[in-house]
């Protein structure tokens, strides 16, 4: 690389990157690498990547081949790296030429993404021009998705176009060696957003004033609306237990467990303890909550009859559950609201009511939330899509997404064979949608609950700017078979046109994990879909299924015993309807001294067994889900559910407190060429259990147990008939650590391949994926409908 | 319920059987009655058949409903009931007594209906084949000048007005048919609504829409004249006026006392500026003494039914399936 050094051979290569390679700062590194390896050449952007001619000695071209995709910056996903020889032109010099935005677009638009190191850095330097500017950020960190408006991704098309880079940003952002080259939210104090604190009846503050005095009242228990990146949230001192149970009174949350947002791991020590992949999640650009179990748990699982836990956070944040769902500062504001003084741990939660969208509009935060919060720390920089704070915990060293939002969506998932264009609308609760063409699915963060019109609003804007950033035209769409969704219904009305496909719940489900395991179909996997509740083939309510699946069709192998479902989601949320119903369908009396039996009021028992008696709004189901609820109730665990699965939740909690057991065993009996599991004997020996007095711990253990014996024996009679030796495991039910390891644990001590999720919840947050994966694939043949 | 129950399967019937079936301008309205011209006079026709279990419960009779389900279905149109068919099926076996018990409760509620049997007609069924007695009446009367009164007039702006508390009707049903003890005895609401209508129209002929929320509640009648008139309509839940002891019942059973059937209750689509003066009339009539407005028709969501939840949500309300399947995954 010296002048003057003789040139022997010389060598040209065109080199094509493709992935999510725009946005991230691709073509600053490309020119840094090209500039440091002495190489001429150019590179620019297309619609398909970026595209690099280098020129130069044989071994330097070979290198930044090689380096290009392994050195490539920090948001940058390669795809693909393909490259052709050229002729040499004798060029010298290496420049950045303008996008060609000729051809297909397949233009990838970045998740948000944490404030980086480098920022940090910069925030905490006093010599710094930025300072603690509360909206510091670079090519490799900073607002992406929830800022965009349109394509291209420009500035222009960002909701930063509103602010004018000043002199100093304006020479950064054209300065290919410069972090911040095209970096579109790059601003400064002299240039930037501002900030803003607004309390009722006094004057506005901003700036540092606004900063200051938001800490002030954090730390006297005030609450406060926060606008974060993709949404406000509420945020009070998780230490103050009078403010937490405000916060908790005032959002009517009853008793689902707050997320935290800590100032760093050491402000964890005592409440937590991540291992490794955990605190990779936790400090990882993507910045997730991580579902994390706590250092001192309830002792029962009993929400009020915990022993108060030797970490600072009161109780109120998580009552009654195993797990703290903590996340770290992901913009520049967090890090300057929790920095010394503190407080160093805020509960940080969505800003809006129970399954409605999160607040994103500025009017919208200051006319809903002026009931729920004391004053609200807010700035001028819009966010123009909503985007709800990701879930995830790890379950043997590997990440389970159980909400797959911020910082991962709008990020496209693979496909292992090519659909047509589909819009999948995903199920009611929870919902999640994707658009998907040819190779690729782009899901949507989380939406919300559809019987709320404001969710179904929502909705449809952001199926429209999902729509524009991706270029993707459905034209068809995948929805549930579920004749009571409103997702359905929403969809049907919207179609025109468009044919409409309807796919199992179950089925998409399985088709789901298939789908991120890239799985192309040819052979048929053995699906274990354990959820709430989805609508069956012949009319009940599924949940306990097993299914022998591919792409094309289903057969279902087992399943639980049908229950009645007395007053369907009325069960849902009184567990102990569920519990009197098994119990019941087993032939066991109500005995007085049974926790669902005194948990139910004398009044609605008289009425209920009638109700069970004369089939009354009684669904037939066969949910795992409420069977979990039924043996959690009758454990004497949880009466009422105040929040989805917090039946389930505790009883996992109370299953781990104890340790593992042996588990008690279903009645498994061959019915129509399926097999069905009987819970009764189960219930039975749980019973019995309870009148030795052992431990509602032991109960729940040994339930744990008997789920995971009977996957792995209705397993392995399935290979046994069908040869299947890949077991896919999904449904919302796997969100249950416990259950999970352990059905994975035995399966593959059984020579099974099990397939887990990775990428997509196994909850209702993946369905879309499955959804499309039936009804979209652009070969021939198809279950739905 | 099936196809019997009020819901988006017998409207599917109505609709894609029925109507192309038979033809007709009139069938084409979808109404619960049809408004006919016949020799200068306009004239509201209606027919309906009653198939309830028991045949005695508490606040009336299948008797009592022949009546008032046929002369609400023309008080619907504004029109005052003149006179009554009625068509007895009689299952083989059936007693006397329980008979004459069905004529007598039908003859008293069509004196306080104000209302005259003109013809009938008696069938006997093989034992096995009916359930004791079907009743089948018809109604016709006359339709004051200058009263138009359809679920397409609903318009954007119209107050939402319910007579009275909801529920008790098919609560009061279930809970005798199927033996549930909830510790009070719930009645059924069972009247018949001419003599309010009556009061109504004296404030104003211009009422836009009546409805009687029969089967499939509040929520189908509130989503039948959504899309009939093509507007949406937004509910306040918490005007909605469910007695506890409907409340409490459906709590218990799981059910949602919007899509529980009503038998002396009406729903009116009545202009702004006549709404005070309307419910000041229902107020001083003893059907209308509990009546309220539960909300308003609006541009928004057309064919929708909305409903603001106490917490400031706002839940779409269906057209009542079926049953309810549960949706919690
Ligand atoms: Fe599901
Ligand atoms: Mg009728
Ligand atoms: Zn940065
Ligand atoms: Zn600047």
């Amino acid at each position: 690389m010296t002048a003057g050094q003789p040139r022997v051979v010389v060598e040209r290569r065109r080199v094509a990157v493709r992935g999510l390679v725009q946005g991230v700062g691709f073509r600053p590194f490309v020119y840094t690498l090209a500039t440091e390896l002495g190489l001429a050449g150019s590179v620019t952007n297309t619609g398909q990547g970026v595209l690099a001619e280098v020129e130069g000695r044989p071994e330097a071209v070979a290198a930044f081949c090689r380096r290009v995709a392994g050195d490539a910056p920090p948001l940058a996903q390669v795809a693909s790296v393909e490259h052709e020889p050229l002729a040499p032109t004798g060029a010298s010099g290496f420049a950045i030429a303008p996008s060609r935005t000729d051809g297909p677009q397949l233009t990838l638009i970045p998740p948000d993404t944490a404030t980086c190191a480098d920022c940090l850095a910069e925030l905490a330097d006093p010599a710094d021009r930025r300072y603690r500017h509360p909206f510091i950020s670079c090519t490799n960190c900073g607002p992406r998705h929830t800022i965009v408006t349109g394509l291209p991704y420009d500035r222009a098309n960002t909701t930063m176009a509103e602010f004018p880079m000043c002199p100093d940003c304006a020479r950064e952002y054209r300065d290919p060696a410069d972090r911040r080259f095209h970096a579109q939210p790059v601003a400064c104090h002299a240039c930037g957003p501002g900030l803003a604190l607004v309390m009722p009846g006094l004057p506005m503050l901003d700036g540092e004033e606004a900063l200051t005095e938001a800490r002030r009242l954090l730390r006297a228990g005030a609450i406060l609306a926060v606008k974060g990146l993709g949404g406000y949230h509420l945020a009070c001192d998780a230490r103050n237990g009078g403010a937490v149970a405000r916060l908790r009174r005032r959002k009517r949350r009853g008793a689902k467990p707050f997320a935290l947002m800590a100032r760093d791991l050491g402000e964890l020590a005592g409440l937590v303890r991540p291992g490794p992949a955990e605190v990779e999640l936790l400090t990882g650009p993507a910045r997730p909550i991580v579902l994390l179990r706590r250092c001192a748990g309830p002792s029962s699982g009993r929400p009020g009859s915990s022993s108060t836990p030797s970490d600072a956070a009161p109780e109120g944040v998580a009552p009654g559950s195993p797990d703290l769902g903590v996340m770290l500062p992901y913009t520049p504001l967090h890090h300057l609201l929790l920095a010394p003084p503190g407080p160093g741990l805020l509960v940080m939660t969505s800003a809006n009511l129970s399954g409605e969208p999160i607040v994103t509009d500025d009017r919208d935060a200051f006319a809903r939330l002026a009931p729920l919060v004391d004053a609200w720390l807010t700035h001028d920089r819009p966010i123009h899509v909503p985007c709800e704070d990701s879930v995830v915990r790890v379950v043997d060293g590997e990440q389970l997404p159980v909400r797959r939002s911020r910082g991962y969506a709008p990020l496209p998932l693979p496909l292992p064979v090519p659909v047509r264009p589909v819009l999948a609308v995903g199920g009611d609760l929870k919902n999640t949608f994707a658009l998907a063409q040819d190779g690729y699915a782009w899901l949507s963060g989380h939406i919300g609950d559809m019987d709320d019109l404001a969710t179904l609003d929502a909705f449809d804007r952001a199926v429209a700017h999902l729509g524009a950033v991706t270029g993707v035209r459905p034209e068809l769409l995948a929805v549930d078979r579920h004749p009571g969704y409103r997702s359905v219904r929403h969809a049907r009305a919207g179609a025109g046109r468009r044919e409409v496909r309807t796919v199992q719940h179950h089925h998409a489900h399985i088709a789901s994990v298939m789908a991120e395991h890239g799985l192309d179909g040819g052979h048929p996997v053995i699906g274990v879909a354990f959820d709430g509740t989805g609508y069956g083939d012949d009319g009940a309510v599924w949940g306990g299924e097993v299914l022998l699946a591919d792409y094309d069709g289903y057969s279902r192998l087992a399943h639980l015993a049908y229950v009645p479902l007395p007053g369907g989601d009325a069960a849902v949320v009184r567990p102990y309807r569920t519990a009197l119903a098994h119990l019941r369908a087993a032939g066991l009396p109500w005995a007085a001294e049974l926790p669902p039996v005194k948990a139910c009021p004398e009044d609605e028992l008289r009425v209920l067994e009638r109700q069970l008696e004369r089939s009354l709004n009684c669904v037939p189901t066969s949910s795992m889900g409420r069977l979990f609820d039924a043996v959690s109730s009758l454990a004497g665990v949880c009466q009422r559910a105040e929040y989805e699965a917090q039946a389930a939740i505790e009883l996992e909690a109370a299953a781990l407190a104890h340790g593992p057991a042996e588990g008690y065993a279903f009645g498994l009996r061959p019915v129509d060429g399926a097999l069905v599991a009987d819970p009764a004997p189960v219930f039975a020996g749980a019973l019995a259990d309870l009148a030795a007095g052992a431990p509602t711990g032991l109960v729940a253990a040994r339930f744990h147990g008997a789920v995971a014996d009977l996957v792995r024996t209705v397993c392995r009679t399935a290979r046994e008939r069908h040869g299947t030796g890949t077991v896919a495991l999904s449904g919302g039910v796997f969100a249950n650590a416990l259950l999970s390891s352990a059905c994975s644990r035995g399966l593959t001590a059984d020579g099974f391949t099990v397939l887990r999720h990775r990428r997509v919840p196994p909850n209702d947050g993946g369905l879309a994926l499955g959804q499309l994966m039936v009804a979209a694939r652009a070969a021939a043949g198809s279950a739905a409908t | 319920m099936g196809h019997g129950g009020g819901g988006a399967m017998s409207a599917e019937l109505v609709e894609n059987v029925f109507a192309p079936a038979f033809g007709g301008r009139v069938l084409a309205q979808l109404g619960d009655s049809a408004v006919l011209e016949l020799g200068g006079a306009r004239l509201a026709f209606s027919t309906d058949s009653y198939v309830v279990r028991p045949l005695f419960f508490p606040g009336g009779s299948i008797g009592d409903l022949a009546v008032n389900g046929t002369v609400n279905d023309l008080a619907m149109s504004g029109a005052r009931a003149a006179y009554l068919s009625c068509g007895f099926i009689l299952e083989e076996g059936v007693e006397t007594a329980v008979v004459d018990r069905v004529a007598r409760a039908l003859g008293a509620a069509a004196r306080v209906a104000g209302v005259e049997v003109a013809t009938g007609d008696t069938k006997v069924v093989e034992a096995g084949h009916g359930d004791g007695i079907y009743l089948n009446t018809a109604g016709i009367g006359l339709v004051p000048a200058g009263v138009d009164i359809r679920p397409q007039r609903a318009v954007p702006g119209d107050v939402v007005i319910v007579s009275g508390e909801i529920g008790l009707h098919g609560v009061a049903i279930m809970s005798v048919r199927e033996g549930l003890e909830f510790g009070v005895e719930i009645q059924s609401d069972c009247a018949a609504l001419g003599g309010l209508v009556e009061a109504m129209l004296a404030v104003t002929p211009d009422l836009h829409v009546l409805r009687d929320p029969t089967r499939g509640g509040l929520a189908a009648a509130l989503n039948e004249i959504a899309s009939a008139a093509g507007v949406g309509v937004t509910v306040s839940e918490r005007a909605i006026p469910v007695p506890p002891q409907v409340a409490n019942a459906c709590a218990i059973l799981g059910l949602d006392p919007m899509y529980v059937a009503n038998e002396g209750k009406l729903v009116a689509f009545v202009p702004r500026e006549h709404a005070d003066a309307v419910l000041a009339a229902m107020w001083a009539h003893p059907l209308g003494a509990r009546a309220a407005v539960i909300g308003e028709c609006v541009t928004a969501h057309p064919g929708m039914v909305v409903a603001r939840t106490p917490f400031g949500g706002t839940r779409v309300v269906d057209l009542p399936l079926g049953e309810q399947l549960p949706r919690i995954c």
